[in-house]
């Protein structure tokens, strides 16, 4: 009798020494995964920065007729000014820069750029800036996707793993410019 | 190297023996080789036999392990050994990014992505199958690969299988050629007036020797002379068994080849034939032949339709048809202005996978991922093993 109670015992322990050891694993990962998501929410807001800075250079430096410019570096500044308002402001802000991005620099404007003195390191500049915020927000979307995955978990919502840290948030934007010749 | 870049120390991790030539190691090599031109510093790791013949910038991660793998024999490193060592290099390294290649390979790639946190960086470069993915040790695998923070596909279909099994997506960045590595090759002398060439592993049924020595008696029937130079590791008895009497003397083993060989095997011979029946998801070998000056004639694998560009830069056959190879190699030996036509517009071609624009790519991907400051180090949370081999580690210093 007593050999039994105590294997049974045995047993309940062995299985919560299991769960608990599962428990601090899965914690951990999520740890990891949200961490993982700051730091690409850092890397996006720096790239995107950077390319609005870019962005206003190229406004400012009189390769492009007035018109142009105006409308350019006004997406540009409103993508600055945007660090207060809410994500989804925040991506529409940087979608509209995007776009006058685009309709700036055709393929005619971006030929005339490129002949003029400082043009040439000024586009290579920019689709550097531009090529990283769609490799960083890239980046942040897949850590967002593999952390939202892990929270819907039962075990995680259950016990309440994630604690107070908000849900992460996909950022959706247009941010693909076409340089160049087409 | 950019100057205001926050990336200076690279530490690569290459899953398959350094000592045997092959896709992986070779992409390894030329980006290690770039980036050192570029002024990173780069330290490699990866299993070896023979610690004492390294280069500089590679590190022993070990003694291989003969093991068959994603369908042909791999030399992979694993086991608690293993383990330290990934350890010890990722602690010594001190690395700003850690590069690891193929990290669901069973070796030294995986224990990386479970040792280490911090900027780490993936690169898939196989398409393989789910059943295999799914098998044992999957768990592991993927609770190992959420630390990736920026992951790399070498090949759209490499692309594919990662994002189906795994979810999320990755960066399409294809492989690179060092092309001018490639270019002004003197030419090795062997006998008979017109050759092909085949590379890879002769008793890998998926590099498809079969299907070219199925090939083979059309092909010298038009051109008696011509010679099959065969190049790859393998066993030349066992691959003397497999040609016809008739045409034994056509036949050239040339066993397994070094880089600068290869490259002047593929400048010496008439045609570069890629008859593989499957598995490539790239075929660097296509791009390398392509740089050397040398006509493709390759199966018509998706991943070599997109290479040749449909068959514009090289010729393409039906994938396992020993006819339609015989008939299209013909075509090609007889017709030398075709020859020509076909390597002009690979050589430019070509350009699209030269590692000095491929790399640049890469770099993108190393500064996407890294904060100012940040290194890679080592992470014992959640893992009863690897806390154990950190202390083993610990007590063998002391």
């Amino acid at each position: 009798m007593t050999t039994g109670l105590l294997t049974v015992l045995l047993v309940v322990i062995c299985l919560l020494l299991f769960f608990v050891l599962f428990m601090s694993m899965t914690a951990g990962r999520l740890d990891r995964l949200h961490r993982r998501i700051d730091v690409a929410e850092l890397a996006l807001d720096a790239q995107l920065l950077r390319r609005s800075g870019i962005a206003l250079e190229l406004a400012a430096c009189g390769l492009l007729d007035p018109a142009t410019s105006v409308v350019l570096s006004e997406s540009a500044h409103a993508a600055r000014r945007s660090s207060d308002l809410s994500v989804a402001e925040r991506d529409r802000v940087e979608s509209d820069l995007t776009a006058a991005l685009n309709a700036a620099l055709g393929p005619d404007d971006y030929a005339e750029v490129l002949s003029e003195q400082g043009g040439p390191e000024l586009l290579a500049e920019l689709s550097a800036a531009i090529k990283r915020v769609e490799l960083s927000r890239r980046f942040l979307n897949d850590a967002v996707r593999a952390c939202t995955q892990l929270r819907r978990q039962r075990s995680v919502r259950w016990f309440h793993l994630a604690g107070r840290t908000p849900w992460p948030v996909f950022r959706e934007m247009s941010d693909h410019v076409d340089l160049g010749p087409r | 190297m950019n100057p205001d870049s926050t990336v200076q120390r690279v530490g690569i991790v290459c899953p398959y023996s350094w000592d045997v030539p092959g896709g992986v190691r070779s992409h390894v090599a030329d980006l290690a080789a770039t980036l050192i031109e570029r002024g990173y510093l780069v330290s490699v790791l990866a299993p070896t036999d023979e610690p004492e013949f390294l280069p500089d910038f590679v590190a022993d991660g070990g003694a291989p392990i003969a093991v068959p793998y994603n369908g042909s024999i791999a030399r992979l490193s694993f086991g608690i050994k293993a383990t330290r060592r990934v350890r010890q290099w990722i602690r010594e390294g001190n690395f700003d990014v850690v590069h690891i290649h193929e990290p669901v390979a069973p070796s030294l790639s995986l224990l990386a992505c479970w040792a280490g946190q911090g900027p780490m960086v993936a690169t898939w470069h196989s398409s393989s199958d789910r059943s295999r993915i799914l098998s044992a040790g999957y768990y592991i695998a993927q609770t190992a690969m959420e630390k990736i923070r920026g992951r790399i596909a070498v090949s759209e279909q490499a692309r594919k299988t990662l994002v189906e099994h795994l979810g999320g997506d990755a960066v399409l960045i294809p492989n690179g050629v060092r092309v001018s590595d490639f270019r002004d090759q003197e030419t090795v002398s062997v006998a008979g007036s017109q050759s092909i060439l085949f590379l890879g592993r002769i008793d890998e049924p998926r590099k498809g020797l079969d299907v070219l020595i199925g090939a083979a008696p059309a092909i010298i029937r038009e051109f008696p002379d011509l010679k099959f130079l065969i190049a790859g590791p393998g066993d030349s008895d066992s691959f003397r068994e497999r040609i016809p009497e008739e045409l034994q003397n056509n036949f050239e083993f040339l066993g397994s080849v070094s880089d600068e060989d290869k490259r002047r095997v593929l400048a010496h011979c008439e045609v570069y034939i890629a008859p593989h029946t499957g598995g490539e998801s790239f075929g660097i070998v296509l791009a390398e032949a392509m740089a050397a000056g040398t006509p493709v004639l390759a199966s018509n694998l998706p991943a070599f339709d997109r290479v040749l560009q449909g068959g514009s830069s090289g010729m393409l056959f039906t994938n396992g048809d020993c006819d339609d190879l015989a008939l299209k190699c013909n075509d090609l030996l007889a017709n030398p202005e075709m020859r020509k036509e076909l390597v002009a517009r690979a050589s430019e071609r070509v350009l699209d996978f030269d590692w000095s624009t491929v790399v640049d790519d890469v770099v993108a991907v190393y500064e996407a991922v890294h904060m100012p400051g940040e290194k890679v180090t080592e992470d014992f949370r959640g893992q009863v093993v690897g806390r154990f081999a950190g202390r083993v580690v610990k007590e063998e210093a002391l």
